[in-house]
């Protein structure tokens, strides 16, 4: 039988995301197999392109882990990129893949209990899912 | 600047449903403003058609272009090589651009990937506003530089019409009411008068859009 | 006389003149126009057929109108510039008073997407005070728009128009009659009245500047049916105005539809002493039958018989 361990790209900000993956070394959090790690100094710098190329180039789900809303160190950076989720999410709507497949996290810098755990939600829910019929 | 949205995706998967090679070409000029054929949008609407594609397991392969401008035959043309190695072009161009393609690679079929809806102004990011109808005589001077053609919903010349009421066209709660901005900018450059002459009936079938197909030549400029 | 109607020779006379309205069945039923006719036939001096009211497809107001006229009543035959354009437009005048019709009110009309045919293209060639001016121009040079072509025959039309003294902006609404006398209008009607002072506020301003003896008004009033109706239209409607007293008195009765005739011949006794007001037009919408009550209690029957 063979495994299947969903890839996930995890773009995670470097005001919030990053400094809590760093945590979840630390704290020993057990994360799951075969997720990327891609650095961003805000959530704002992720182009919408990147979400779906992701997911084009091989990727089954992608996270991106952004600060709480009002806490935006460049003011607006993470509601750009939920506008730009949200073009993305519809954009799979219509070609039949499933949004949930991407996903923005909301956390803090010390919130690396919680990157884990929703990295290794995602895996599971993604496991269920299956692998990402879109990638070329 | 013209306007457009792209067209629901499934409709140009349908377009594309014969083909397995296609360009799709952006323009960097109208389109790139209102965020609906750009470079961006066809990165975007390549990946989003490829993985619809492998989804049902009849691959496209979509070659990417955007040209300055696609309405002009300089920059078309410059997509000559491309355009011979594939089966059929997807223009996320407005109609202008689909069709100066058509004109130029006559046995290459050519599909429109947006809906040009109007020439419009940029509100704000992200809010376009139709301004403009090419109505061919232009009455901005009568009015304030408010156009009751493309601004209001009935073409009035001698507005506003009994509907007119809190500034707001009846027909839409988000639409001005034309007249209204016109009688308050005539208001505001002291030059309320020109309201109260009876503007005569446009000559829409000779100067306008119903006078058949437009043309303008310069014979200065033919070189 | 521009057109020798029954309503002009009532204004000629200086008499209070009264006209109804009714609205064309939406379809070819005769019997429809015959029944709401006969509601109406006596208590009036003339009828507007409506034009396609709220774009909603109705019989042609020519065609009923020329049904009106075998039947005995004079029509005021409306028509709107949005559906027709000016080629139809000059020749349904041909055609109307070819038929005997000899009352026409221009009016641009409501907007497509208000009806049923809300994918229809819509034509305003012309709007309602180019309209004014192309009949006026058909009647007193016998020229179609553009000027060249000689009319067969004479075209002789009592041209009315409307004007709504509670839409917006208010201060141009008097002002925009004026443009409606220049082009060469004849006859007004006004939109429903319930807002008394700031109906005399535009009288006033209409007789500042001498239109009211350039063109005969006739002020617009229609009944409430009840507290439903007339919170309705204060709030859906525009450009009517309903003032809270009214719609309080409405509510609170214990016969609403009385009390609504009752504060309409109210009005119609009140109207009757603004100067300028020449006359009323009672639009009983879907209440045709109310016509013949409220002209009664108003004191403004019977009607003149004017030669």
């Amino acid at each position: 039988m063979s495994t299947f361990d969903p890839k996930i790209i995890a773009f995670c900000c470097d005001q919030s995301g990053y400094p809590a993956a760093d945590m979840a070394g630390t704290l020993k959090q057990k994360l799951p197999k075969n997720v990327e790690i891609v650095r961003v100094p805000c959530a704002g710098r992720i182009e919408t392109i990147y979400l779906l190329k992701a997911l084009e180039k091989g990727a089954d789900g992608v996270l991106v882990f952004a600060c709480f809303e009002e806490n935006c160190q460049f003011l607006r950076g993470n509601l750009r990129a939920k506008g730009r989720l949200s073009y993305a999410h519809r954009m799979l709507e219509k070609i039949g893949l499933e949004k949930e497949r991407i996903e923005i996290c909301h956390l803090a810098t010390n919130s690396g209990a919680k990157l884990a755990e929703t990295l290794r939600r995602k895996s599971e829910q993604l496991k269920k899912m299956g692998p990402n019929p879109g990638k070329i | 600047m013209i306007k457009a949205e792209q067209k629901p995706i499934d409709e140009i998967l349908k377009y594309l449903d014969p083909y397995n090679k296609i360009l799709l070409s952006g323009c960097g000029a109208c389109v790139t403003v209102c965020q609906a054929g750009g470079e961006k949008e066809v990165g975007l609407l390549a990946s989003g058609l490829r993985m619809a594609r492998q989804k049902i397991g009849k691959k496209l392969e979509v070659l990417e272009a955007t040209p300055a401008r696609q309405c002009e035959p300089e920059f078309a043309l410059e997509m000559s090589e491309t355009i011979e190695k594939v089966e059929a072009v997807l223009s996320v161009a407005c109609g202008v651009g689909v069709q100066t393609l058509v004109r130029h690679f006559p046995k290459m079929p050519i599909f429109p990937g947006v809906n040009t809806t109007f020439l419009g102004e940029t509100i704000t990011h992200g809010v376009w506003e139709e301004r403009c109808q090419a109505c061919g005589n232009c009455v901005l001077e009568k009015t304030g530089g408010i156009c009751p053609i493309s601004r209001c919903a009935k073409q009035l010349l001698n507005g506003p019409c009994g509907g007119s009421s809190k500034g707001k066209c009846e027909i839409k709660k988000e639409a001005d009411c034309a007249w209204q901005l016109i009688y308050d900018r005539l208001k505001a450059l002291n030059q309320l008068y020109k309201m109260e002459e009876v503007i005569p009936a446009k000559r829409w079938g000779v100067e306008s859009r119903d006078s058949g197909l437009r043309r303008i030549v310069r014979e200065d400029l033919k070189v | 006389m521009k057109a020798g109607s029954n309503l002009e020779k009532v204004f000629e006379k200086k008499l209070f003149a009264v006209t109804g309205e009714l609205g064309p069945p939406k379809g070819n039923d005769v019997s429809v126009v015959k029944r709401k006719a006969e509601l109406l036939k006596g208590y009036v001096d003339a009828v507007n057929v409506t034009d396609n009211q709220t774009a909603i497809v109705r019989m042609s107001s020519i065609a009923t109108s020329s049904l009106l006229i075998q039947m005995g009543l004079e029509p005021v035959m409306q028509m709107t510039t949005r559906d027709r354009n000016r080629i139809a437009i000059q020749s349904d005048v041909f055609g109307a008073t070819a038929l005997g019709i000899k009352n026409m009110l221009c009016l641009t009309g409501d907007h497509h997407t208000f009806g049923n045919q809300v994918d229809a293209k819509n034509v305003h060639d012309l709007d309602s005070i180019q309209l004014i001016d192309c009949v006026r121009t058909m009647r007193d040079q016998g020229k179609l728009l553009g000027g060249e072509e000689k009319i067969e025959g004479e075209v002789k039309l009592f041209i009315g128009a409307a004007e709504n003294p509670f839409a917006d902006p208010f201060e141009f609404r008097a002002v925009r009659l004026g443009k409606k006398v220049a082009a060469g209008v004849n006859f007004i009607q006004t939109q429903c009245i319930y807002d008394m002072n700031r109906f005399k506020e535009w009288m006033k301003m209409v007789r500042d500047r001498g239109l009211h003896e350039k063109c005969h008004i006739l002020a617009g009033v229609t009944p409430l049916k009840s507290g439903g109706m007339a919170r309705y239209m204060a709030k859906n409607v525009s450009g009517i105005i309903i003032p809270d007293e009214i719609i309080d008195r409405v509510v609170k009765s214990k016969k609403p539809a009385e009390e609504g005739i009752k504060i309409c011949v109210e009005q119609i006794q009140e109207l009757r002493e603004v100067e300028g007001v020449h006359g009323v037009h009672i639009m009983a919408i879907e209440w045709e039958q109310m016509t013949s009550k409220i002209t009664e209690m108003a004191g403004l029957l019977p009607r003149p018989k004017v030669e």
